[in-house]
């Protein structure tokens, strides 16, 4: 089988490389595992495949989406238009189909080709049949997204114009009345119709990315189309959606970092140790101490204080660490939080204990307002005004965090404050969602501020849980 | 290898899960084939109730296998996992022994009498095909990682004063975890992995049917409609899949037979389990 190299181990090697490079750690065991796997699966069905590399390739949940994106890249559903549907499950109709049209669509682009597309693609919407809609959506990329190129390797295909030309999300009122007609109550319509045209979008943009990949090699879209997994996404570069889905990670975050600083006190806390109990104990063992007991340690527990900037390009990242921060605070003896732009505002009383996570965003937007006198970034001041109006928050037992980009709009840095404030606490860190290469650049003062305090690059959830565990122990 | 097979192919464990009551979709019968086909442990990882354990429970069943559970927790340790000496008894024996030389006595006392077998130990010597349930693994401290690591890789299990003890027969081992933690590299290594979370509508209905099957069809579709609409929200607990269970009982004992507003506002508690969710349930369906 190797001898004539059917291509597959290359194929199943660079899919491994892709994954390496996409931050998977497969390590050479799992990629036999995978070997193995594939052998005892049956190779014509391709969602079994799929399992079998995931099972023995993905051990964390969180990348599976990375997972899902790489593996439509090395093992497309189908080639080209969809004349060989190397899925045999696939209703070869559908294939056939696809493949009578393949040639002769690419010509046949105009308004009532298009007229005509969109009432097929409504139609399959409203019975949300998914065979017909990756059949569609393939056709789809084929016909309206195409731009043809020069010569052969050079052409290429446009999710975003196959998206423009056709707007799904247009239908979207045709496929709630048709739910609504299935007996749906009106809510439960748009959510469903929503639903489905999101889905059908992401087709869409998948069967793109799989079509450049057939013509350029997968390599070369896994390195430039893929987005990193949520929990190495950068603050500043992500999206709404993003957005949405890294504060569904909060809470689950925050509880295995509790787990995690439970389990490490606990390891830590055999105190000295306990005559009393430990004589007591021998009693059973004839008077030999056996076995130990020792007193339970004092937990020493920081007391913190959180500066956070929430000017627009640094706000999301303040929020997802006070969230985590609050989440936390069973492992703090007491939390206080401020924001500021260019003044400041106390917002500890957002976060109550079992306070709803939607409600606290809601109210921390709200008090941005309280924030900003002018609303241009102004670290030297924002400082100088914490000092006078909460002189008592800094303390010799507390620990500072300041949050924020140190971009200060070239205002008066009053580092003296910064100082201060520094040698009071017992501890001080500077929190940095920018890349470290960043600092120092344009208007910002990370390297001056820097110099005060010991400033941490973090820019995503992982470095985020990763300082904030480092603070709690 | 003159391994037992466990399951054909994965649609055959899809129908002999099913034929048990577990319905296990495409990924879970895939992967549930592979552990028996390779031979390596399953990790299975998920929300709380889920069917995670069940998933174990079930592939015993369904293979006419024995289960044999080891329930992890903080401070379990190699006496309680894998195996004890009877010091108790060993200290008899030796009282007992009188004049008897040192030498036959130490020889005594160090056999398979004495010998108190855990689950891991047990387990291994089992000749019969054995399921090995390991839940809840991340509540465990490190070290019984490095334990468990030792007993899933080569199977064997090193008693010094007895020698070696390799399986027969290895067992089809089941690691659940709640991911409160990160296992460690090491483990996930030797483990296949599968990701168990909230089934679809579809199946979903079918699971609260086969369960409770006095429940009528359309107000098992409102359930779980509900239901899922409530994991669509932000909240601190989603209902798993036992919780529509529980909840499908619980109307079908209070003989509700339409699902309505009023129902849901009324049942709430069955399923949500924290005062922030409730208000946010209500909000969001618009309840009161």
């Amino acid at each position: 089988m190797t001898e004539s190299r059917s291509g597959l181990v290359d194929r199943h090697v660079a899919f491994l490389e892709a994954l390496r490079g996409a931050g998977l750690a497969v390590s050479l065991a799992e990629d036999l595992d995978a070997v193995a796997a594939l052998t005892a699966l049956d190779w014509t069905d391709r969602t079994q495949v799929k399992e079998g590399y995931a099972a023995t390739l993905v051990k964390k949940q969180a990348q599976r989406p990375t997972f899902e994106a790489l593996f439509d890249l090395y093992f497309p559903r189908m080639v080209g238009g969809g004349a060989r549907s190397l899925d045999p499950d696939g209703d070869p109709d559908v294939g056939d189909a696809g493949g009578d049209a393949a040639p002769a669509s690419l010509v046949r682009d105009n308004a009532e080709a298009l007229a005509d597309f969109r009432e097929r693609l409504a139609e399959a919407l409203e019975a949300g049949d998914q065979q017909a809609l990756d059949a569609l959506a393939a056709e789809m990329v084929g016909r309206f997204g195409a731009m043809p190129g020069r010569g052969p390797g050079l052409s290429s295909w446009s999710a975003y114009t196959a998206l423009q030309r056709v707007a799904p999300t247009e239908l979207v009122d045709r496929i709630v009345a048709a739910l609504l007609g299935q007996g749906l109550t009106q809510e439960e319509a748009e959510r469903g119709a929503g639903r489905r045209v999101g889905a059908f979008t992401a087709t869409v943009e998948a069967d793109a990315r799989r079509r450049i990949a057939e013509e350029k090699g997968a390599d070369h879209v896994a390195n430039v189309a893929l987005r990193p997994s949520i929990d190495r996404l950068d603050f500043t570069a992500a999206r709404r959606s993003d957005l949405e889905q890294m504060r569904r990670e909060i809470y689950p975050l925050a509880r295995r970092l509790a787990a995690r600083l439970t389990k490490e006190q606990h390891a830590r806390r055999r105190g000295p140790l306990d005559f009393r109990r430990t004589v007591r104990a021998s009693m059973s063992t004839g008077g030999v101490p056996i076995a130990t007991h020792h007193r339970p340690k004092r937990p020493h527990r920081t007391e913190l204080v959180v500066l956070c900037d929430v000017s627009g390009s640094v706000a999301s990242f303040a929020q997802f660490t006070l969230l985590l921060v609050f989440a936390l605070r069973d492992q703090f003896q007491k939390v206080r939080a401020f924001t500021f732009i260019d003044h400041v505002h106390e917002v500890t009383h957002h976060f109550t204990p079992g306070a709803d996570v939607v409600d606290v965003m809601a109210d921390l937007a709200a008090s941005t307002a309280h924030a900003a006198l002018w609303g241009r970034t102004n670290y030297g001041r924002a400082l100088t005004k914490f000092v006078e109006q909460h002189p008592d928050a800094v303390g010799p037992k507390t620990s500072l965090l300041v949050l924020g980009d140190a971009r200060s709009n070239y205002s008066d840095l009053h580092e003296d404050v910064l100082r201060d404030l520094a040698g009071t606490a017992r501890h001080a860190w500077w929190l940095n969602p920018e890349h470290r290469r960043h600092w120092g650049t344009g208007d910002s003062a990370a390297r001056a501020y820097g110099e005060i305090v010991p400033m941490v690059e973090c820019r995503n959830l992982t470095q985020l849980s990763e300082f904030v565990h480092e603070l709690a122990r | 290898m003159s391994a037992p097979s466990w399951f054909a192919s994965p649609a055959e464990a899809t129908s002999r899960l099913d034929a048990v009551g577990y319905l296990a979709d495409l990924p879970t019968a895939t992967t549930a084939f592979l552990a028996g086909a390779l031979e390596k442990p399953l990790l299975v990882e998920g929300p709380a109730g889920v069917g995670k354990t069940e998933l174990a429970k079930a592939v015993a069943r369904a293979t006419g296998a024995e289960l044999v559970r080891l329930q992890c927790y903080e401070g379990l340790d190699e006496a309680r996992a894998l195996y004890e000496w009877n010091y108790k008894k060993q200290l008899l024996r030796i009282q007992s022994a009188g004049d008897q030389e040192w030498d036959a006595t130490h020889d005594d006392i160090f056999t398979e009498e004495f010998l108190l077998t855990r689950p891991l130990l047990t387990a291994i010597r089992r000749d019969e095909p054995t399921v090995l349930l390991v839940d809840e693994v991340d509540k465990t401290d490190i070290e019984v990682e490095g334990l468990l690591l030792e007993v899933l890789s080569d199977f064997q299990v090193t008693i010094p004063e007895l020698g070696t003890v390799t399986s027969t027969r290895r067992p089809f081992v089941v690691l659940t975890s709640n991911a409160s933690r990160e296992l460690s590299e090491a483990v996930k290594r030797r483990c296949l992995y599968l990701h168990l979370d909230y089934p679809d509508a579809d199946r979903e209905r079918e699971i609260v049917a086969s369960h409770v099957p006095g429940l009528d069809d359309r107000v098992t579709t409102q359930l779980v409609a509900t239901v899922a609409r409530l994991r669509e929200l932000e909240l601190k607990k989603a209902p798993s899949i036992a919780e529509s269970v529980d909840w499908a009982r619980t109307l079908v004992a209070l003989e509700i037979g339409d699902l309505d507003e009023k129902a849901v506002a009324d049942t709430l508690g069955v399923i949500l389990k924290h005062r922030s969710d409730h208000d946010r349930a209500v909000k969001e369906l618009k309840l009161r």
